[in-house]
């Protein structure tokens, strides 16, 4: 089969490719995994490339092109087939990037010091005070230990002539080490034989010494252990899942802006115990966001106060603020000069050919040379697309000749890149076909020096095309760097703790985190309360016998109460009388799947995915997986009555998995405790809910009602086996209401409710709301059932009305608790708003 | 040599419509030091008291107080009382000055060409920052004011008298944030305005500019007493001459500043020199009186009372 995969693979002419020679013969480095691929059946590979497929829809791998919770998260693309770099190419590419990260590391201590590279002419102005990225109060300010570049990564591209370039380099927070370590654990699982075989280098080192690189420079006080953490701008980033996914494998917790505080000259975590102090910051935030007190002060993400501490040298960032200042390409064309001038060495990998217009010999150039040039801002704020000149037309032309002859300074030209050719794995007729492909590779700084990720994150274009980035709707490839000698795993290591630290991890729970916890737990809840209750509903609907009538009355109007249904149009109520005009069975229908009523089942899960998201580092692989099934199966608003009993089968077995996931699978740790306790809240709240509606129906409506209650409170199955008969009030109460030893009853939730408040309110040292509950469960005690005896009559109204009230009591109170903890534990102080802009001079 | 000395009060005062728990700002209300201007002696002061308050230099090299307040509080008062010195300045013969492309050609950039401390230091105020745009139709509009040759200062002061003559003083036309941009078509404005409309037409041709925040004595009206607080701060720019150093001009009031003109400090742009500015925690809406007062020493006692002592 190999000279059959050959074979059809079809060479692009003129490009360098990865996989063959000139002549069409496979390189050295590429034969063994080829031989491998050529070994296995057809349907062997197919599955491979559905198992990638699969994996990543249950990892919920994603890559946010314009994100919004409902789900426009785009999935990760990765390509059946890895990238496969040879040895000793690999040691060249390895020193490139490793010396280029010294060089830009020691340019940013010239810039942000004493500027002695400007006042040389060995860098224009214009291209560091001409961007709002350099960071002017950071100026002087010396990083801990002189560091400001942690992690860099550089864009890797191959000419024709088989040579490596450096395309782009990224200073401020480069993204895509995770995903390259997602890749590594998909690919490695699909191909677990070749991979071992042709011994592929390890990305674990890698990732340690980037803890260190946060960690070494730190200053924690003595018996401290130093915490990092890594900061985010939140689920609505494009890169959202690395930072979780990152954030998750380095052991860092995951935080956004809010979840940080300045006291004094130090940084703190709020956590549920309090403020703990943060050492090192591994920062996916934009520079001039980090700080609204000194920098943009319309960002609501960053932590006021921060760069007060980054001054008294109180906190590692990775990277230094104002790093991003050497993310425009402008730079590239002088670089040589400087890394003569800064390490005394020449570059070992060349940049791509670069002119800044700036300079009136380079804007000449460029003028005279459009066709064979691709344009760009010199300013990465200016977010203006790449301009090829040979795609231009004659107007095109002449306005972008304007543009560079007016402002020359705000513009760079490069050589326009003839990527090379990686093989990908085309599923449809089983063939390989060549895509332009370039590599970002990550460099990391320790001790010794940079020190390079042996892989990275290879991506190739979506077409035959020549535009390589994620954001225009590339795949990616998993980087193998081939070892040549066997390979020793090497699991990550996670810093040593010490004695102190074994009972503190607990300490470092965000408070968010235990917020978006409570959250889940409410949603997780309610989402299976809904199901219940809607499955009842429209099983009768289905049915549509005349019997099942005055049972539809009464789930509409209890449905109606807990506000799951389309809101009535009140201006239709009033044409015809009134009566409702909501037609019963396409108002239950919508209450389950149309995201846009506010209170439906579909709603109720997508909130729960967002809660979900926003804690995700803190979920397994499977209960993530299960979160992610449901809000993926939601079916849309105009599904039919059979998928929608068909997805209320599957969220109820969803949330029994979550349910079980939740008590076998987390860490019991503080958070998990407002799992729990929402949980708890949740159930009680809706159970009440019922019971409370049921019984202030007139005697009909209430009998009628009864069933559906069991069924919805779960109870149904206990029912039956316990007293083999229809329903009737007394025993139906007692077990819904009364019955402590029945986990689904008012009674048992109210005291497990009260006993997590309370062991929650032990852990964390701090009252939890649990007196309020106290009075309800003595009420609840008090209560006789004799009332309820009476088939008809005074007594038993009465009764019904007192126990009607004490439910809806129990149900307010739950949320009055709700209140309390929210103050209590998550809001702290609230969101900082900025100040200062109203006055002005005139 | 001839020189003023004044009593600058400066009062701000916000009151908040909910407590505020938390408050870190940051104040340029400091005069800065320069050859013609000395501050002799300038108390800041803050209720509630701050828990941490700490003085250094910005980044421009301005005097700047950082402050944060942990208590709850109501209102914020912060009160900054100078006693400042001006002398006047020599200002070059504005047609002996250097041609301005060749002010323009000094600081533009050549591989290689080794700039001096003060020519540098001129640079970061070449480009657009977040208040100036460098743009084309700024350029070509200031080109009537800069004919090829014409010596630097022969053009900032014709671009000033243009800017004088041509824009409205206009405090309901614009607001703190109204963008350069939309001053230059509307041709309103207040002295913030006609300031960042200045420094733009200026870094539009190349030459460097910066803005300077400061105060205006101002003239009670014939007759009257001068009254404490009815002054306001007040802006203006300044431009880079090579071989000199910068020259002031008042695009506001079509004058080099001599006498009459407090500098605090300068920098890109307002946002540089906020007089105050942060972030607090809670607060809700929020009322905010400012008073300036700028009395020369003679009259401080009579105007200000114990506030001038």
């Amino acid at each position: 089969m190999e000279d059959d995969l050959l074979g059809r693979y079809a060479k692009v002419p003129a490009r360098y490719d990865e996989m063959v020679d000139d002549a069409g013969a496979p390189r050295p480095h590429w034969r063994a995994f080829l031989a491998h691929l050529a070994s296995l059946p057809a349907d062997s590979v197919r599955q491979r490339h559905e198992f990638v497929d699969e994996t990543i829809a249950s990892d919920g791998v994603t890559y946010n092109v314009y994100a919004d919770p409902k789900g426009a998260s785009r999935p990760w693309e990765l390509d059946l087939l890895p990238m496969i770099l040879a040895e000793d190419e690999w040691r060249g590419i390895a020193t490139a990037v490793a010396q280029r990260a010294k060089l830009l590391d020691a340019v940013l201590g010239d810039l942000y010091g004493e500027q002695t590279l400007l006042r040389d002419g060995l860098l224009p102005p214009a291209l560091v005070f001409g961007q709002r990225s350099f960071l002017w109060p950071l100026h002087r300010v010396r990083p801990p230990g002189g560091v400001s570049l942690h992690i860099y990564a550089a864009d890797l591209a191959r000419a024709p002539d088989g040579k490596w370039w450096v395309i782009a380099d990224r200073t401020r927070g480069p993204s895509g080490a995770g995903y390259a370590l997602q890749n590594r654990v998909t690919l490695s699982r699909a191909f677990p034989d070749a991979f071992r075989e042709l011994h592929v280098e390890q990305l674990a080192p890698f990732f340690n010494a980037l803890q260190d690189s946060l960690y070494r420079h730190s200053s924690p006080m003595a018996g401290e252990a130093p915490l990092a953490v890594l900061l985010t701008p939140g689920p609505f980033n494009e890169t959202y899942f690395e930072h979780s996914f990152l954030a998750r494998f380095l052991g860092f917790p995951l935080v956004e802006g809010q979840d940080l505080v300045v006291r004094g000259d130090h940084l703190y975590l709020k956590t549920l115990r309090g403020l703990r102090r943060v050492h090192a910051v591994l920062r996916r935030l934009d520079d001039d966001f980090c700080d609204p007190v000194e920098l943009r002060a319309d960002s609501a993400l960053g932590v006021p106060g921060l760069l007060h501490v980054v001054r008294k040298g109180n906190v590692v960032l990775a990277n230094a603020l104002g790093s991003g200042v050497l993310e425009t390409g402008a730079f590239a064309g002088f670089y040589p000069a400087l890394g003569e001038r800064l390490l005394g060495e020449r570059l070992a990998m060349p940049s791509i050919a670069t002119w800044w217009c700036g300079e009136a010999p380079a804007l000449d150039y460029v003028l005279a040379h459009l066709d064979e040039l691709v344009v760009k801002p010199a300013y990465p704020s200016m977010q203006m697309e790449p301009v090829f000149g040979h795609r231009l037309d004659a107007a095109g032309r002449a306005e972008l000749r304007d543009r560079l002859v007016q402002q020359p300074h705000a513009y760079v030209a490069q050589e326009w890149v003839k990527l090379s050719q990686a093989p990908t794995w085309e599923p449809l007729g089983n063939h390989l076909r060549p895509r332009a492909t370039a590599i970002r590779v990550f460099a990391v700084a320790t001790a010794n020096g940079y020190t390079v990720l042996p892989g990275g994150l290879t991506r190739v274009s979506p077409r035959e095309h020549d535009v390589v980035s994620m954001q225009s709707g590339g795949a990616s490839k998993d980087t193998w760097v081939l070892a040549g000698r066997p390979v020793t795993r090497i699991p990550l290591r996670r810093p040593r703790l010490g004695v102190s630290d074994i009972a503190k991890s607990a300490v470092d729970i965000a408070s968010r985190v235990g917020e978006n916890l409570f959250w889940m737990g409410r949603y997780a809840e309610r989402c299976e309360g809904l199901a219940r209750l809607l499955r009842s509903a429209l099983e009768r609907v289905a049915e549509s016998a005349n019997k099942e009538a005055p049972a539809l009355a009464t789930l509409f109007s209890a449905t109606d109460r807990l506000n799951v249904l389309p809101i009535r149009d009140d201006a239709k109520k009033d044409e015809e009388g009134s009566l409702d005009p909501r037609d019963p069975a396409a108002s239950f229908l919508a209450a389950v799947v149309d995201p846009r009523v506010p209170g439906s089942l579909a709603a109720n899960v997508w909130r729960l995915n967002g809660c979900a998201n926003q804690v995700r580092e803190r979920m397994s692989t499977d209960n993530w997986h299960v979160l992610n099934r449901m809000a993926q199966r939601l079916p849309g608003k105009d599904a039919s009555l059979a998928a929608a009993l068909a997805l209320l089968d599957e969220t109820m077995l969803s949330c029994v998995s979550l349910a079980g996931f939740m008590m076998d699978d987390m860490t019991r740790d503080e958070s998990w405790q407002f799992l729990l306790i929402g949980r708890r809240l949740e159930r009680l709240a809706h159970v009440s809910a019922l019971v409370a509606h049921v019984l202030s129906l007139p005697l009909a409506g209430r009998t009628a009602a009864l069933e559906w209650l069991l069924e919805a409170a779960n109870c149904i199955v206990t029912f039956r086996a316990r007293y083999r008969r229809e329903a009737e009030i007394l025993p139906v109460l007692h077990l819904v209401v009364f019955d402590d030893t029945n986990p689904h009853s008012v009674a048992f939730q109210l005291r497990a409710l009260t006993l997590t408040l309370e062991r929650a309110a032990e852990e964390l040292g701090t009252g939890t709301a649990s007196e309020l509950l106290a009075p309800l469960g003595k009420a609840l005690s008090r209560t006789s059932l004799d009332g309820f005896e009476p088939e008809s009559g005074e007594l038993l109204e009465r009764a019904c009305a007192d126990l009607s009230a004490l439910a809806t009591t129990v149900e307010e109170t739950a949320f009055v608790v709700s209140d309390e903890l929210q103050r209590r534990f998550f809001s702290h102080a609230g969101t900082a708003a900025p100040t200062g802009f109203g006055a002005r001079p005139s | 040599m001839t020189s003023a000395s004044y009593v600058v009060l400066h009062d701000t005062k916000y009151e908040y419509e909910a407590p505020v728990g938390l408050s870190r700002q940051i104040v340029h209300l400091t005069p800065r030091q320069m050859p013609w201007q000395t501050c002799e002696r300038s108390l800041l002061t803050v209720t509630p008291t701050p828990e941490i308050l700490s003085v250094a230099d910005d980044a421009f090299g301005n005097p700047l107080t950082s402050l944060l307040i942990e208590k709850d509080h109501a209102t914020l008062e912060v009160r900054a009382q100078s006693w400042v010195t001006v002398s006047t300045r020599e200002y070059p013969e504005d047609a002996r000055t250097t041609p301005w492309e060749q002010v323009r050609a000094q600081l533009a950039y050549h591989a290689g060409v080794r700039l001096d401390a003060s020519d540098l230091d001129a640079t970061r105020y070449l480009f657009e920052s977040m208040r100036v745009r460098n743009k084309r139709e700024l350029a070509l509009w200031s080109a009537e004011c800069f004919r090829p040759g014409t010596p630097l200062l022969v053009g900032v002061r014709a671009l000033m008298h243009r800017i004088h003559d041509e824009l409205v003083f206009d405090p309901a036309a614009t607001t703190v944030s109204t963008p350069v941009m939309e001053v230059f078509e509307r041709r309103r404005g207040v002295c913030q305005d006609f300031a960042h409309l200045m420094i733009s037409c200026l870094r539009s041709l190349g030459l460097a500019s910066r803005y300077v925040s400061g105060y205006l004595l101002t003239r009670p009206p014939p007759g009257k007493k001068r009254l404490v607080g009815a002054d306001a701060s007040h802006a203006w720019v300044s431009v880079y001459l090579p071989g000199f150093g910068w020259v002031d001009a008042d695009p506001t009031n079509a004058v080099f500043p001599q006498l009459e003109h407090v500098t605090l400090g300068w920098g890109r742009d307002y946002d540089d020199v906020i007089p105050l500015r942060g972030v607090l925690l809670g607060g809700g809406s929020h009322e905010l009186t400012i008073r300036v007062t700028v009395a020369p020493v003679a009259e401080a006692g009579e105007v200000l009372g114990p506030l001038a002592t």
